[in-house]
């Protein structure tokens, strides 16, 4: 690995002044699990790492009923599975957070990190979508907002400028009657890259039967995680049925535009699109109903 | 670029301090720097698990942990596991299930399963396959491995470590 300068900042603005002072040249460090492989490989070059985990805000994992879940942007995935309010809170979450990589990577590896990687495949991102999550960024000039849908540009590439940092994402309250449910296809148990992965949540209304909203994001089979408006616009005002639960179905099948690679063609992810994206609605619809 | 960092850590239970560079991760210090060689390089980029080592008491694979990240942390490797009195009940158990063959895997496996009996020795079997899905073995089949896992977990929760 090339040698670079190693940074451990301790507050927010540390860390914004210390990404600002190399530009492009920066790079955050939060549970490595991509960025130190990728460095190893020659894929990335930064000449110094910050690391934020010791900033009290990227290592935030808190919950109130007003402003919902506040997720620093380094708080490991175990963290937020072995938080019972967060699991009981956030079990779309929950299923993206236990399904990245092994035992070990889990023990490092971020949410917030599987955001800013900006890999197509991210497990973390359909969630963060589906469930209507927003990027807390801090930056030379302050703070700002970002739907997480709108944080990655391109495989690898996020929408941060040069200086700033991801310090958090904070996901709405859940509404009454509301799930969600992430399901990603591999073709073994575990520690494998989705295939294609799709993240549902639907809002019920009083009566448990009648679809409010919905939202639904695809993963690998577009250049980023996906969010297919359309498909959730589908359901609003329908009964929650089989027959509504297809036509988002082939909404979302529609809005994938997948490659052929080593993991699948793109007949196969198509496919799988609409498999996953009937077996998520139906989960996030049995979670309303119980929610 | 900078020269080398000076990190203080405590690894197996005694303070250790060390010299590395910026781009050396804890698998490297540990080989190189501190001849704790029983941490094995396998994949290097996190997929097969045997560079697992405890950091804080999680699991992690120190190929994707840097060197100086270990700064006031606490680290337990393959070399302490064992105690004077002897073998820790899984490095026993995988000896007498033969759940080894080249044993480049063995000791990412043995303190992955620690680390899961210790919190859960009631753990079953799917429970510790999931756990162990981060390491990977190319002799065995896991079926021996798994065994040994188990057979660990009924010692420990009859008086074992």
């Amino acid at each position: 690995m090339r040698d670079f300068e190693f940074k451990n900042a301790r507050t927010v603005d540390e860390a914004v002044s210390l990404m600002a002072e190399k530009g492009s040249q920066a790079r955050i460090l939060a549970g490595g699990t991509d960025v130190i492989v990728q460095m190893r490989v020659g894929r990335r070059t930064p000449e110094r790492l910050v690391d934020i985990k010791d900033v009290a805000e990227a290592n935030a994992l808190s919950h109130d009923s007003e402003r919902g879940l506040n997720l620093g942007a380094a708080t490991p995935c175990y963290r937020i599975y072995q938080d019972q309010t967060v699991s009981k809170t956030y079990p779309g979450l929950i299923d993206a957070a236990s399904m990245i990589g092994g035992i070990q990577i889990q023990g490092r590896a971020s949410i917030g990190g599987n955001l800013c990687n900006a890999a197509p495949s991210a497990d973390g991102i359909p969630p963060l979508i589906a469930l209507g999550a927003i990027c807390v960024i801090a930056g030379p000039n302050g703070t700002r907002e970002m739907p997480v849908e709108d944080m990655c540009t391109a495989p690898g590439q996020n929408a941060l400028q040069d200086g700033e940092v991801l310090v958090s994402i904070r996901i709405p309250p859940p509404q009454k009657n509301s799930g969600a449910h992430y399901l990603r296809f591999i073709p073994r148990n575990e520690m494998d890259i989705a295939v294609a992965g799709v993240g549902s949540s639907v809002v019920l209304d009083g009566d448990k039967k009648t679809i409010v909203s919905a939202r639904i994001a695809l993963a690998s089979v577009a250049p980023t995680p996906l969010y297919v408006r359309e498909a959730g616009e589908a359901l609003a005002g329908k009964e929650a049925s089989d027959g509504a639960i297809e036509q988002a179905a082939e909404a979302a099948m529609a809005a994938a535009r997948p490659i052929s690679d080593m993991r699948g063609t793109i007949p196969q992810r198509k496919h799988l699109v609409g498999v996953l994206t009937r077996r998520t609605l139906h989960g996030a619809i049995e979670r309303a109903k119980e929610a | 670029m900078p020269g080398k960092i000076h990190v203080q850590t405590k690894i197996n239970g005694e303070e250790t301090d060390f010299l590395c560079e910026a781009r050396q991760s804890l698998l490297e210090v540990l080989r190189d720097v501190l001849g704790f060689t029983g941490s094995k390089e396998g994949c290097n980029d996190g997929n097969c698990g045997a560079c697992t080592v405890e950091l804080n008491g999680r699991i992690v694979t120190s190929c994707l942990v840097l060197g100086v990240e270990a700064e006031g942390k606490e680290i337990t490797t393959i070399e302490g596991v064992a105690s004077a009195d002897g073998l820790h009940p899984v490095q026993q158990a995988f000896l007498e299930n033969a759940a080894l063959q080249c044993g480049i895997c063995t000791p990412g496996f043995i303190v992955a399963s620690k680390a899961l009996l210790e919190k859960e020795p009631d753990a079953d079997e799917g429970r510790i396959r999931h756990w162990l899905a981060g390491n990977l073995c190319r002799c065995t089949g896991y079926d021996k491995i798994i065994r040994a896992v188990m057979d660990a977990g009924e010692k420990m929760k009859t008086g074992g470590r």
